[in-house]
């Protein structure tokens, strides 16, 4: 992928994943989150993992955000209320999120393989379904039940909590 | 060119974002989509670890992208039973912030 493609997509990427955390409408945020996961999809694929890229926008981008958008229409959540502000708390936060990023870009900057571009692959046109398919069903056939089971679990422990209460 | 710090600035801003939205923000259901925000963050950065270890082959790691699938699974459970923790609890007390919720406060 070009370079500006790339500059495109992270800079999409990032100023829509800002916007949902500045967004007071939470319907608003979501359809920010839903432009983010696709500019990320987007960035999957350049780095030629299509089939990430593409679960990213089937599961992210339609299956939770749909998930998202239904719980916050049946909470019938309007855009909260301007309440006082912790202006303590905030600064607070912030200041920990821009020292984690300071400290996260450092060590970027001492990461040595970090300057270096990627490797070139044997064919443009990589089977990458069939490989990982592969792998999922050989050497991580155990922690795929595993997810199996999990997401089973999920399901009935949500059947649960959204039960009402028998009186 | 494209280097491998290019992306994996790129993830790291995107995971401040989502840090700072736990951090800052108090409605619940932000709280859980900056938490989807990170986990993608994280995504971002196995893939291109993943592309950027070519084998002998000629192919990318593909053990990377294996995780990535799990890791995008267990978040799609997780985002399930969240939502599920968050209608119980707007049924209970009828709201979604988390700073009228403090019955667990010590």
């Amino acid at each position: 992928m070009s370079p500006f493609l790339f500059w495109i997509f992270a800079v999409l990427t990032v100023i829509f994943g800002a916007a949902v955390i500045l967004n007071r409408n939470p319907v608003a945020s979501a359809l920010c989150l839903v432009v983010s996961f696709l500019g990320l999809s987007a960035l999957f694929m350049s780095l030629d993992a299509f089939f990430v890229g593409i679960i990213q926008v089937l599961v992210y981008a339609g299956a939770v955000m749909v998930l998202f958008l239904f719980i916050i229409m049946l909470l019938d959540i309007r855009a909260e209320e301007r309440r006082r502000i912790n202006w303590l708390a905030a600064t607070g936060g912030a200041g920990v999120s821009v020292i984690l990023l300071i400290q996260i870009c450092v060590v970027i900057k001492h990461f040595q393989p970090a300057r270096r571009i990627f490797p070139p692959l044997a064919s443009s046109t990589t089977d990458d379904v069939w490989n990982i398919g592969r792998l999922l069903f050989t050497n991580y056939n155990l922690p795929f039940q595993i997810v199996g089971v999990l997401v089973l679990v999920a399901t009935i422990g949500v059947v649960l909590l959204s039960r009402r209460e028998p009186r | 060119m494209i280097t491998l710090g290019d992306y994996l600035v790129v993830s790291a801003v995107l995971f401040t974002i989502g840090f700072a939205g736990v951090m800052l923000r108090r409605n619940l259901i932000i709280i859980l989509m900056s938490l989807e925000l990170m986990l993608n963050a994280a995504n971002l950065s196995l893939v291109a670890f993943s592309r950027f270890r070519v084998g002998v082959n000629g192919l990318p790691e593909y053990n990377a992208e294996v995780f990535v699938f799990f890791v995008i699974t267990v978040a799609a459970a997780e985002v399930a039973v969240g939502l599920a923790l968050l209608v119980a609890l707007y049924r209970a007390r009828q709201t979604t912030d988390v700073a009228d919720i403090t019955s667990l406060k010590f």
